[in-house]
C-alpha cells in the first residue's frame, strides 16, 4: 500500500514537471501572464509531490515496511533509528528520490524568490528546472523506481544499508551536501538560459544568477571536503584525494562554477564577458550531469560504484540532450547578449579575472580528459586502465599555484586600467611577505620548489586577502575621527559586516581556500608512513614517536563487530591512546578498517589497522602536517559564503524601493 | 576586433600546447587492469608499467619469508608469481580474488606496491571454481 502510494506522488510531480514545463516555456515565448502564474504553480505542485514522496519512503523505512523493494534491499530491524533514517540516500532509488525532494525545494524556493523579478527571463527559467524536474521524476517512474514491490514472499528482515556508508557520520552528511551542490545548479542553469531565451542578460538577472550560483558552489565546497574526510576517516589509506573518477566528477562542476562566479563579476560591473559567463553556468550544469552519470551508471571501477544500476543510458541520453540543447542555444542567441563593454586594460582586476577563468578551463579540461580517457579506451580499444595520479597532480600543481598568486594579484589591482604606481604600492609589500615566507620554509628545512611556491604564493594572497577585507573597516574608522582608537575599532567592525558583507564574505572564502591549498600542498609533500606487524606488548619508534601496541579487544555493537587494537603513542613525555579497529558487519564478507586519527592543528598522526590475528597485529601508521587546516579551510569558506548570501542592507534597501517605484511608474 | 583575433589567436595556441602536454603526460601515466594472462601476453610492455594485476591468490603458493610474502597470482590459465614488503589486509589468504598494484621488474618479477582484497558486499563465492569475472574483479576493493 505504502509503495501505490509514493508511487502516486512520482506520477503526480512528473505531471506538474511537465505541465509546468510547458507552461513556462509557453509564458516566455508568449509573455503570458497566466500561463506564467500556472508555471508557478505547477512548480510547488512539484515540490510538494517530491516532499510527499520522500515522507513515504521514510515512512516505509521507520516502519521496516519490507513489502517495498528498496526498503527491503537497504533496510534492517538491527539497523539504529538514525541510519535507517539516512539509508532514503544509500542505494540508487532512494538517492533519486532524494535528489527529488532537493530539486523540488531549490525550484520553489527560485521560483518563490523570483516571482517579482524579470518577467521576460523568469518563465523561462522556470520552464528548463521543470524540464529537469520531468527528467528525474521519468527516471524514478521507470528505470529508478523506488516504490516497486518487493518479489514475493515479502523478506522479514533486510540486510541494512551499506556498512562502507555506516561506517562514518561523515557519510551521512556528506552525499545530502553533495547532493545540494549539484542539484542547485539547475537553478543557476535554468536562469542563464531564461537569459539566452530572452536575449538579455541585465544587472537584475546577474544578481540571481550569481546568487544561486554561490549557493550551490557552497554546498559544493562543502560536499566535496566532506568526502575527502570522509575518506581520510574511514579509508584507512592515509590520503583525502586520490583523483578517483567519482572524486574528479565532483570537482570537475566546482571547478566551472568557481570560474563562472568570478567571471560574473565582469559583466556586473563592466557589461562585458556576458556570453562566457552564460557559457560558464551551462558548463557546470553539464558537468553535474555528467558525474551524475560517472557515479550512477558503474561504469567506473571505484570505491564508489555501490550504485550500480542500469539507469547510465538514460542519464547519458539526458547529457547528450542538455549537450545539444546548450550549444544550440547558445550558438543561436549569444550575440544578443553581448555589446555593451571590453575589458581593455591590460593590467586591472579584470584581466586578472580573465586568467583566472582561463586557469580554472585549462585545470578543468585536464581533470575531463584524464576522467573520460578510460572510458574511451575501453569503448574504443575494449581496453581495462585508468590515468595515474601524477597525470593529475603534474597538471593540478602548477596551475593550482599560478591560482592562488593570482588570488594575491587580483584583489590587488583595482578596476580599470592601474597605474605602475599604484600597483607597486599595492603589490610590494605582499609580495614581500610572500617572500619571507619562502625564506622561513627553507629555514625549517623545505626543500621541495613546489611547495615552497606554495607557501610563499599563500603568504603573498593572504595578505592581500587580509588587507582587502580590513578596508572597509579601516574607511569606516578613518571617517570617524571623534571617538578613542578602540572604540571606533568596535564601532567599524560591525557596520562593516552589514554594509560589505558580500565582499569581505568573499574574502573570507579566499582566506579559507588559501589555507586548503597550502595545507593540501604540505600534508601531501611532507607526509611520513611505515607498516609494521606489532605482537603485543611490543613498540617501534616512528617519527619521534613510540608506538606501543598494549591490547586487542573485541566490541560487540547492534550493527556490527569491532576488532580494536589500542596502540599508545608517546612522544616529549605525552602520550595518547589511538584505537584503530575493523568492523565486521553482518552479511559482509570482509571487515572494513576503521583507522583513528590523533589530530592537532600541527600534525595528524594517523594509525590504520590492517590486520589482526590474535596477539599480532598489522598497522599503517601516517604523520602529516596541517592536515587539520584543510577541513578548517572548507570550514571557512562555508561561512564566508554564508555572509554573502546574506542580503546586505544596501541591497535590501534597493529591494524594498523597486516594487514601490515600479508601482509608481505603473500608475 | 583585430584585438579579438589576437586573443583567440592566443588562446588556440594556449589550448593546443595544453592538449599536447597532457596528453603526453596521459601516456606515461596510465595504469592498466590486467589478467596475469593478459599481462604475460603484453611482455616488455609491462616492464616498468603500472599494473593493477587481478585474479585469485593461487592455494599452496603463499610463502612469508621476514618482512617479505612471495605467493602467485592465477586467473585459471596462467599464474604469475609477486613479491611484497606490504602488510597483507586481514583478508589476504590463499584462495581469495586480490588486485595486486604494482610493477614488474628487469628480471620479469612482479613488485607489488599495494593490495586490495576483493571487498564487495554481493560476494558470493564462486561456484564450481568458475572464476570471478573482469568486473567482478576490479569492483569495490578494499584500501582503495
Amino acid at each position: 500500500m505504502t509503495g501505490e502510494i509514493g508511487q502516486a506522488f512520482v506520477l503526480g510531480g512528473l505531471a506538474c514537471a511537465a505541465a509546468g514545463s510547458v507552461a513556462g516555456f509557453g509564458a516566455g515565448a508568449m509573455r503570458s501572464a497566466t500561463g506564467w502564474l500556472w508555471a508557478r504553480r505547477l512548480a510547488y505542485g512539484f515540490a510538494a509531490c517530491m516532499l510527499l514522496a520522500n515522507l513515504t519512503m521514510e515512512y516505509a523505512l521507520l516502519t521496516h515496511d519490507f513489502s517495498v523493494r528498496y526498503v527491503a534491499q537497504v533496510g534492517s530491524i538491527d539497523s539504529p533509528t538514525y541510519i535507517t533514517i539516512v539509508s532514503l540516500w544509500s542505494s540508487l532509488e532512494g538517492s533519486i528520490l532524494f535528489w527529488g525532494l532537493i530539486l523540488g525545494a531549490y525550484v520553489a524556493a527560485a521560483t518563490a524568490a523570483n516571482r517579482d523579478e524579470n518577467p521576460s527571463t523568469m518563465p523561462w527559467a522556470i520552464g528548463v528546472w521543470l524540464a529537469v524536474g520531468a527528467f528525474f521524476c521519468f527516471l524514478l517512474a521507470g528505470p529508478a523506481n523506488a516504490f516497486l514491490p518487493a518479489p514475493n514472499p515479502v523478506p522479514l528482515d533486510g540486510p541494512g544499508p551499506n556498512p562502507l556508508l555506516q561506517n562514518h557520520v561523515l557519510m551521512i552528511i556528506h552525499p545530502p551536501m553533495l547532493y545540494l551542490g549539484y542539484v542547485g545548479m539547475t537553478i543557476p542553469f535554468g536562469i542563464a538560459a531564461g537569459a539566452l531565451f530572452a536575449g538579455r542578460l541585465e544587472a537584475s538577472q546577474i544578481v540571481p544568477l550569481r546568487r544561486w550560483l554561490l549557493v550551490a558552489w557552497g554546498f559544493l565546497t562543502v560536499g566535496i571536503t566532506l568526502g575527502g574526510w570522509w575518506a581520510y576517516e574511514v579509508l584507512g589509506w592515509g590520503g583525502y584525494w586520490a583523483w578517483d573518477p567519482v572524486e574528479n566528477a565532483s570537482l570537475l562542476p566546482w571547478l566551472t562554477a568557481t570560474a563562472a562566479l568570478h567571471a560574473a563579476m565582469l559583466p556586473h560591473r563592466r557589461g562585458a564577458l556576458k556570453g562566457w559567463t552564460v557559457t560558464l553556468v551551462l558548463a557546470s550544469f553539464l558537468l553535474t550531469l555528467l558525474g551524475t552519470f560517472m557515479t550512477r551508471s558503474g561504469v567506473f571501477n571505484s570505491v564508489h560504484s555501490f550504485s550500480q544500476s542500469d539507469i547510465g543510458p538514460t542519464i547519458l541520453a539526458f547529457l547528450s540532450v542538455c549537450l545539444v540543447f546548450s550549444v544550440v542555444l547558445l550558438a543561436l542567441r549569444v550575440d544578443k547578449l553581448e555589446g555593451e563593454g571590453a575589458v581593455t586594460a591590460v593590467v586591472s582586476r579584470e584581466s586578472a579575472f580573465l586568467l583566472n577563468n582561463l586557469l580554472f578551463v585549462a585545470l578543468t579540461f585536464t581533470v575531463l580528459v584524464g576522467t573520460t580517457f578510460p572510458l574511451l579506451a575501453e569503448a574504443v580499444k575494449g581496453v581495462k586502465l585508468s590515468v595515474g595520479e601524477p597525470y593529475f597532480n603534474r597538471m593540478a600543481v602548477p596551475i593550482g599555484v599560478a591560482i592562488l598568486f593570482l588570488m594575491g594579484v587580483g584583489p590587488a589591482l583595482p578596476w580599470g586600467q592601474a597605474s605602475g604606481e599604484r600597483v607597486r604600492k599595492q603589490v610590494l609589500p605582499p609580495l614581500g611577505l610572500g617572500i619571507a615566507a619562502m625564506v622561513v620554509g627553507f629555514g625549517v628545512g623545505l626543500r621541495e620548489p613546489w611547495p615552497l611556491l606554495t607557501l610563499g604564493c599563500g603568504g603573498f594572497a593572504g595578505y592581500v586577502t587580509l588587507r582587502e577585507m580590513i578596508g572597509p573597516v579601516r574607511a569606516l574608522v578613518a571617517g570617524n575621527p571623534g571617538t578613542s582608537a578602540l572604540g571606533a575599532w568596535a564601532a567599524a567592525v560591525p557596520q562593516a559586516l552589514t554594509q560589505s558583507n558580500r565582499r569581505i564574505g568573499g574574502y573570507i572564502v579566499h582566506l579559507g581556500i588559501i589555507a586548503m591549498i597550502v595545507s593540501i600542498a604540505m600534508s601531501s609533500a611532507y607526509g611520513v608512513d611505515a607498516e609494521a606487524r606489532l605482537t603485543k606488548g611490543e613498540c617501534m619508534a616512528f617519527e619521534g614517536y613510540d608506538i606501543c601496541f598494549e591490547q586487542a579487544r573485541t566490541v560487540k555493537e547492534s550493527n556490527r563487530t569491532l576488532e580494536v587494537a589500542d596502540f599508545r603513542a608517546t612522544r616529549d613525555g605525552e602520550s595518547s591512546l589511538i584505537s584503530p579497529a575493523l568492523a565486521s558487519y553482518p552479511g559482509m564478507m570482509a571487515p572494513i578498517g576503521s583507522p583513528d586519527v590523533k589530530s592537532t592543528l600541527g600534525y595528524d598522526l594517523y594509525l590504520s589497522l590492517m590486520s589482526i590475528n590474535g596477539d599480532v597485529a598489522g598497522v599503517h601508521m601516517f604523520r602529516k602536517p596541517i592536515v587539520a587546516w584543510i577541513w578548517l579551510g572548507a570550514g571557512l569558506a562555508a561561512l564566508g559564503t554564508l555572509m554573502s548570501l546574506v542580503p546586505s542592507r544596501k541591497a535590501q534597501a534597493a529591494a524594498v524601493a523597486a516594487p514601490v517605484a515600479a508601482e509608481a511608474a505603473s500608475k | 576586433m583585430k584585438g579579438k583575433l589576437w586573443a583567440i589567436g592566443a588562446v588556440a595556441v594556449a589550448a593546443a600546447a595544453l592538449g599536447y602536454i597532457a596528453l603526453g603526460d596521459l601516456g606515461e601515466n596510465l595504469v592498466y587492469y590486467w589478467s596475469p594472462t593478459e599481462m604475460v601476453a603484453a611482455k616488455e610492455k609491462a616492464i616498468g608499467a603500472t599494473i593493477r594485476l587481478g585474479g585469485l591468490v593461487e592455494p599452496g603458493s603463499l610463502k612469508p619469508d621476514g618482512q617479505t610474502l612471495n605467493f602467485r597470482v592465477t586467473d585459471g590459465t596462467t599464474a604469475v608469481p609477486v613479491t611484497t614488503r606490504e602488510v597483507p589486509p586481514q583478508m589476504f589468504r590463499e584462495g581469495i580474488g586480490v588486485v595486486v598494484e604494482g610493477t614488474v621488474d628487469d628480471a620479469g618479477q612482479f613488485q607489488s606496491k599495494r593490495m586490495m582484497v576483493k571487498h564487495d558486499n554481493e560476494y558470493r563465492a564462486p561456484e564450481g571454481g568458475a572464476m570471478p569475472s573482469d568486473a567482478a574483479m576490479f569492483g569495490t576493493l578494499e584500501g582503495e
